[in-house]
């Protein structure tokens, strides 16, 4: 193991690994630190969409920017990350829904993004399968440009770019300590030796709050149990993502033409549990007929679970905390961390090298749950 | 050219070149090559696989850890699922 980095990064996620791909491309000598292998926690685990129609504008305009970056990434990073960019169509039930609809249309709509309401009678023409009636659908929101990645593929790639750099990547070794003077960042302790360092990134996903309790930080966020499904392959059937905020429910149409879905279980579980349960199946199962009766025939070949990094306003918390120079936030991502990384990676890259930042992150720094003062993400599933 | 998953198309030569190119266990595997995600749920691959991992790595079968096991233990409709009573307050 090397014995100093200018920047070590605890948690070999998509987040971790595409930030050790931007920092090493910039000329920084970086380290990631991996409890058990990439991508094995939310990254590997997670519903793979790529979604741009967020409520809160941080997270629509870091998703659009990141899309961008998506749609250039196999030829930038030399390997295939599975993109398909078949559209999500939102589910919108009543009018209450449609009043943040249109809310939120119009938000993305100012920055840039092509993004249009569905009347009823328009569902079918984007998303065949579906049963309008049965889905209690009003109206949809759709956005063409959104779609969904293989997120193990895509942090291989980061990973395997940022190794080709330089970068060093170390599987199966756990952090043990962030040794600080009470000021700064020092050192990291890891079963496999101690590595100094000004700057750690806490990346760390579920587990970020435990990483940065050994720096003496506390964070609000919460891990919560999420469970997930994927059956056989089939030809294909349908492109969008559907979802709706409503019912909790995605599901999609994967590269290999397996429909890949989740929903919120019945029991709501907090902690480190990672047990799949049978009430989720039958839930997803109930739901997932009731929109696309076709898919009954359908065999569900395995399900898991999840964590997500859930903060109190469902944003991520990023930069660098106020009191401990070099401690800096790469997490609380409540479920979306994957179609945020690619930017998120390139504005902390920019932030630890010192350049301009191209969009700010200030609004999403940890102090901002102090004030209290934040508005939350509405649009959230699964 | 030897197929060791006929539901993700696998090779040997792809496992082999998989664990040169550092993924040695059986979970980073099937996130690199899809091992044991289809349709028979491993039962064809995962044996091979472990085999040729404990030859490559110069270990026994038996030090070989499994791969995380995922329910349901044989594939089962949506339809089927749907009907079920677990939950009936849904």
């Amino acid at each position: 193991m090397i014995e100093k980095a200018d920047v070590v990064i605890v948690g070999g996620g998509v987040n971790g690994c595409a930030l050790a791909y931007e920092l090493s491309s910039r000329g920084v000598e970086v380290a990631v630190i991996e409890r058990k292998h990439l991508a094995a926690g939310a990254t590997g685990r997670c519903g793979a969409g790529i979604r741009q129609q967020w409520s809160a504008k941080e997270n629509a305009a870091l998703a659009i920017e990141s899309v961008k970056i998506f749609e250039r990434l196999e030829e930038e990073l030399g390997s295939n990350i599975g993109l398909r960019q078949g559209g999500y169509l939102i589910a919108i039930h009543d009018e209450e829904d449609m009043k943040q609809a249109e809310k939120n249309v119009e938000m993305q709509r100012s920055l840039g993004l092509d993004v249009s309401i569905l009347e009823s009678d328009e569902i079918n023409d984007v998303v065949p399968i579906l049963d309008v009636e049965g889905m209690n659908a009003i109206g949809a929101t759709f956005c063409p440009t959104d779609g969904h990645a293989d997120p193990s593929k895509t942090t291989h790639a980061y990973a395997n770019a940022a190794m080709r750099k330089g970068a060093k990547i170390y599987k199966f070794t756990e952090v043990q300590n962030i040794v600080t003077d009470g000021e700064e960042i020092k050192a990291v302790k890891t079963s496999r030796g101690t590595i100094k360092t000004p700057v750690v990134v806490n990346a760390a996903g579920a587990w970020s709050k435990k990483i940065a309790e050994m720096a003496g930080i506390k964070l609000p966020n919460v891990p919560y149990k999420k469970e997930i499904m994927v059956t056989e392959r089939i030809a294909r059937i349908f492109d969008a993502m559907v979802i709706s905020f409503k019912d909790g429910i995605y599901f999609s149409q994967q590269e290999e033409g397996q429909i890949l879905g989740g929903i919120p279980p019945p029991e709501t579980v907090t902690g480190y549990e990672t047990m799949p349960t049978l009430p989720f199946l039958e839930h997803m199962s109930r739901t997932i007929t009731r929109y696309a009766p076709i898919l009954k025939h359908i065999n569900v070949l395995r399900q898991w679970t999840g964590f997500y990094d859930v903060t109190p306003d469902a944003l991520p918390i990023l930069g660098e905390v106020k009191g401990l120079k070099g401690f800096i936030q790469c997490n609380g991502f409540s479920g979306h961390g994957f179609m945020l990384s690619p930017m998120v990676a390139r504005l902390l890259a920019q932030l630890i090298t010192g350049e301009k930042l191209s969009l700010p992150i200030d609004r999403l720094n940890l102090e901002r749950f102090e004030k209290m003062e934040f508005e939350a993400e509405k649009s959230v599933v699964g | 050219m030897k197929i060791i998953c006929r539901c993700e198309d696998v090779t040997e030569e792809d496992v082999v070149k998989a664990i040169k190119e550092g993924y040695t266990t059986l979970d980073e595997l099937k996130h690199v090559l899809r091992l044991g995600m289809g349709p028979c749920q491993g039962r064809t691959c995962i044996p091979l696989a472990t085999r040729i991992l404990a030859r490559e790595t110069g270990k026994k079968v038996s030090e070989i850890e499994l791969q995380t096991s995922r329910p349901p233990v044989v594939p089962v409709p949506l339809g089927l699922l749907a009907s079920g009573e677990s939950d009936k307050n849904d």
